[in-house]
């Protein structure tokens, strides 16, 4: 009865029970949380190599990554002047154009729509790049968002080029 | 109490709006008085509702990944056990818990068997439970189909195939059961739907078995009501704590099982994809099926009018539904077995038989109990000549003692114990004297006076 | 009252043991008449078991040289070699030895001008290529026998990796003297003879032969070197998370043990005045 004076005294014994009870239940409830996590064979397709052979200038080819369409694009002397004349003061969502390629002429980024997630239309727009149908966002030739409701620029992946004409995206 | 924490002051606020700690308390907690001499065989109820949590919580987490259709069900179960983040972790808990789930509810029956624990009044707690135990049984049954493996295809060929044995409707039945006409993808995909719906049926009937639980409260080894406030604790913390130290022994055996031997209590067969074309050597139940396996098969003969296979379908349901009439089987004055000698026996002896019928349910029923081979019956070869003839009928081999004759007396002690010697023993068995009290066990040698003092009726 | 309780716990463990047994010998059964199998010793039993590296790479390289021609390992992506000590580079080589049906191109054209589908060279995220496009294929090139897929064979078996060994290195040319086998047993023609495969007549002709490889490390490639290394590296294909399972079971056990040593102790403390 000693250990029991009106529980005021906290006794070491349960509170070292009910701290190792607590660390087994969240212990144990970890893996029903991380299964959620993307798993071993969706991480496998996080990245994707694309050969860039086959495309001609002023062509685009479409190729999903990490369940998206990602735009890769042959772009023609004109398109890259026209986007690096722009100046940056007249862009929502400043950047130069040297800082989205890595190389020249290929533009490579993801065809998601910054607005809502819908994916924009090839050569189409007011600024010969693309345009989303969904709510009128237009984009130039260097994918730069110029118009419309749209907030930033479509994004570009990592990527690297593991020779001329293969690239790693992610 | 006028310092009360911020805590109790929130409990409070909700407890008068919404009384559920209130509930709580006399659910679990300081405001439900317990028999105080419960021992460890009490522990089986609260663990059989940690394995049903355990199963739901893994299952939901499975079937995020899990793809009921033929073609792609095995391949998912192997992307869960593969690729999936502790996929294969869940998928073996999930496995060796149903196994578990019925380990501890066997248990917890047979406590109950020993104890009287469904005797008046609790026999609707009891009827509760065996309703639960059926439900178990189709979720088991079902969820094994899912991973479409060998095992899964023909278990579920065989078992869905019992009720062809019903008369004039049965066939019909069995198309309705499979939506075509074989097991196949609808098969797969109703079986998958109510496997997700039945554990949640099992959850509200859990609330029932508790509530019905809570009308007259835990029966106790002594069997004996109890009397007032000397007989009884607080389940908290009493029996709280002592249910916590269950669950962790539980665990120490479960986890054995699911980090060292995963497979043991599974069947290789089922790592194979079902194939409709191959039947497997031996279709062999789950173990927790196998005595009821056996019953099925130990009907080899037409009862009157009834068909073998009609009569095996019948007895196997009738195994576990003769526990529904039970409360109403027994009318012996004492519950506990502590009490009654000859049912004590009689107790032991049923398990006995439980356990060889689940033997003899995992045998080939033609094979030799005690030999390694049936002999064959000696024929000299004039005999043969005239049995060509036909002037003489084949010779009959010497009779053979095989697991289906194993099975039939099993099947007909399993019987006779329920409906001859249970009501037998209710009228005749002379009881030991029952202790006044559970907190005054009886001292020294039983008094002839004590042997008056009967169950009182609550 | 002694006799009672004798009696009583005399059943109670005959109890236990039957039951024991029972759950056991649905194992054995379905073995399907085969003699017992030789026991082996495997790195990757008991409950410090793991796998032996070297002993998994020589098992890939005889399953990649002899059994990958006639049995798929649909359930294994070339990526998971990585698990057993392959860098991504060795994984991506491996892989690129093999082609995958690569599906419409931009045409539209799912077929080459000569009628052939369209591949494309495998990568480390593709399970690994399976030899025959379907099973009606596999069972036309082989006689009828479908070659069965060895993703799970370890676990499809009971003791199934004494029972790949076994088979491996069971083969015979006649059936041995002392062999026992059924009266009216007859070797069928283009079956061969096998101690340990179920009936003893095996469609599959001996496939190892020895030095049916020549092992990147060096070892001599005996028929049951081979037949070790293979069966080691199947396990592991069948079983890739048995090392993190094994690991992680140790320390689950470890705790809960202090974990239920605590609610014992608890447990006493607080029944301590009823008692």
């Amino acid at each position: 009865m000693a250990d029991d004076d009106g529980g005021s005294r906290r006794d070491f014994l349960y509170i070292a029970t009910g701290a190792v009870a607590g660390v087994g239940t969240l212990a144990a409830v970890w893996p029903l949380i991380d299964q959620m996590n993307p798993s071993k064979d969706v991480l496998a397709l996080a990245t994707t190599e694309v050969d860039l052979s086959s495309i001609e200038e002023g062509q685009s080819v479409t190729v999903m990554w990490r369940g998206k369409p990602v735009f890769i694009r042959a772009r023609t002397p004109q398109e890259i002047d026209e986007a690096r004349a722009t100046p940056l003061d007249q862009l929502k969502d400043p950047q130069s154009d040297q800082d989205r390629v890595v190389k020249d002429p290929w533009l490579v980024m993801v065809g998601v729509c910054t607005h809502l997630g819908c994916v924009p239309v090839g050569d189409d727009g007011d600024y010969d790049g693309w345009y989303c149908p969904c709510h009128g966002s237009h984009y130039d030739t260097s994918g730069r968002i110029r118009k419309g409701p749209a907030p930033e620029n479509l994004p570009i992946p990592e990527y690297v080029f593991l020779d001329d004409t293969t690239i790693r995206i992610g | 109490m006028s310092n009360a924490s911020l805590g109790t002051r929130v409990v409070r606020w909700i407890d008068y709006r919404m009384p559920i700690f209130t509930l709580l308390d006399h659910a679990v907690g300081s405001g439900y008085p317990t028999p105080k001499n419960l021992s460890y065989w009490w522990n089986f109820g609260s663990l059989a509702g940690l394995v049903l949590v355990i199963q739901i919580a893994t299952g939901i987490v499975l079937a995020m990944h899990y793809t009921p259709h033929v073609d792609m069900a095995f391949a998912s179960v192997e992307r869960i056990m593969r690729d999936v983040n502790f996929g294969w972790l869940i998928r073996y808990v999930h496995a060796n818990g149903a196994s578990a789930f019925f380990v501890v509810v066997y248990i917890h029956i047979f406590r109950g068997l020993y104890y009287g624990s469904y005797r008046e009044p609790r026999e609707l707690l009891w009827i509760i439970g065996v309703i639960i135990l059926l439900c178990m049984m189709a979720t088991a049954f079902m969820g094994y189909v899912l991973p479409w493996g060998q095992m899964s295809f023909w278990g579920a060929t065989v078992i869905t195939n019992l009720f062809s044995a019903v008369p004039l409707v049965g066939d019909a039945i069995v198309s309705w059961l499979w939506g075509g006409f074989s097991v196949d993808n609808p098969t797969l995909q109703r079986f998958y739907s109510l496997h997700y719906l039945l554990p949640f049926v099992i959850v509200g009937l859990v609330v029932l078995h508790i509530w019905a639980l809570h009308r007259f409260g835990s029966n106790n080894p002594l069997g004996i009501d109890t009397k007032g406030d000397k007989d009884t604790i607080p389940f908290h913390p009493y029996y709280t704590v002592k249910d916590l130290f269950g669950m962790g022994v539980f665990f120490i055996i479960f986890f054995a099982f699911v980090f060292y031997a995963p497979n043991y209590l599974g069947h290789p067969d089922n790592y194979i994809p079902a194939d409709p074309l191959v039947t497997p050597a031996h279709i062999v139940p789950e173990w927790y099926f196998l005595p009821f396996y056996a019953i099925l098969r130990s009907i080899t003969f037409d009862v009157l009018f009834i068909p073998a296979k009609l009569m095996g379908v019948i007895l196997m349901f009738a195994s576990i539904l003769v526990l529904l009439i039970l409360p109403w089987l027994d009318r012996s004055p004492v519950r506990s077995a502590k009490f009654r000698p000859i049912y004590k026996q009689v107790f032991w002896l049923l398990l006995v038989v439980t356990v060889i019928l689940g033997i003899v349910g995992a045998k080939t029923p033609s094979d030799p109990v005690f030999a390694d081979k049936c002999p064959v019956a000696e024929v000299t070869e004039e005999e043969a000549a005239a049995i060509a003839r036909g002037e003489m009928e084949e010779k009959k081999p010497p009779f053979c003692f095989q697991y289906v004759h194993l099975g039939q007396i099993g099947t007909a002690y399993y019987f006779l114990h329920f409906l001859v010697l249970i009501p037998l023993l209710g009228r005749f068995e002379k009881t030991r004297p029952l202790p006044p009290s559970i907190s005054e066990p009886v001292l020294g040698g039983g008094t002839a006076a004590g042997a008056a003092v009967t169950r009182e009726k609550a | 009252m002694m006799v009672a309780t004798s009696v009583k716990r005399w059943l109670s463990a005959a109890a236990f043991g039957a039951l024991a047994l029972g759950t056991a010998s649905t194992g054995v059964m379905a073995a399907g008449g085969a003699v017992d199998l030789p026991e082996q010793e495997w790195s990757f039993e008991g409950i410090f078991g793991h796998f032996d590296r070297g002993e998994v790479q020589r098992g890939l390289q005889v399953y990649l040289n002899v059994c990958a021609s006639c049995h798929g390992l649909q359930y294994v992506a070339y990526r998971d070699l990585g698990d057993i000590g392959y860098d991504e580079d060795q994984v991506k080589a491996i892989a690129a030895q093999y082609e995958v049906p690569a599906g419409p191109n931009q045409d539209g054209e799912t077929h080459d001008a000569d009628g052939y589908p369209l591949m494309r060279t495998a990568l480390p995220s593709d399970r690994f290529v399976s030899p025959f496009p379907n099973e009606n294929a596999a069972a036309a090139m082989n006689g009828g026998a479908v070659p069965p897929d060895l993703s799970l064979m370890y676990k499809a078996r009971p003791n199934g990796a004494d029972y790949i060994y076994a088979l491996l290195t069971g083969y015979y040319d006649e059936p041995p003297e002392d062999f026992d086998l059924p009266e009216d047993f007859e070797m069928m023609a283009g079956l061969s003879f096998n101690a340990y495969f179920p009936g003893h007549q095996i469609a599959m002709a001996p496939p190892l032969y020895g030095d049916d490889v020549e092992y990147a490390d060096g070892t001599e490639a005996t028929i049951e070197q081979e037949a070790r290394d293979v069966t080691a590296f199947l396990a592991w294909a069948a079983e890739p998370n048995l090392e993190r399972r094994k690991n992680m079971g140790i320390k689950v056990i470890l705790f809960l043990i202090v974990m239920t040593g605590l609610f014992y102790a608890s447990k006493r403390k607080i029944w301590r005045d009823q008692h």
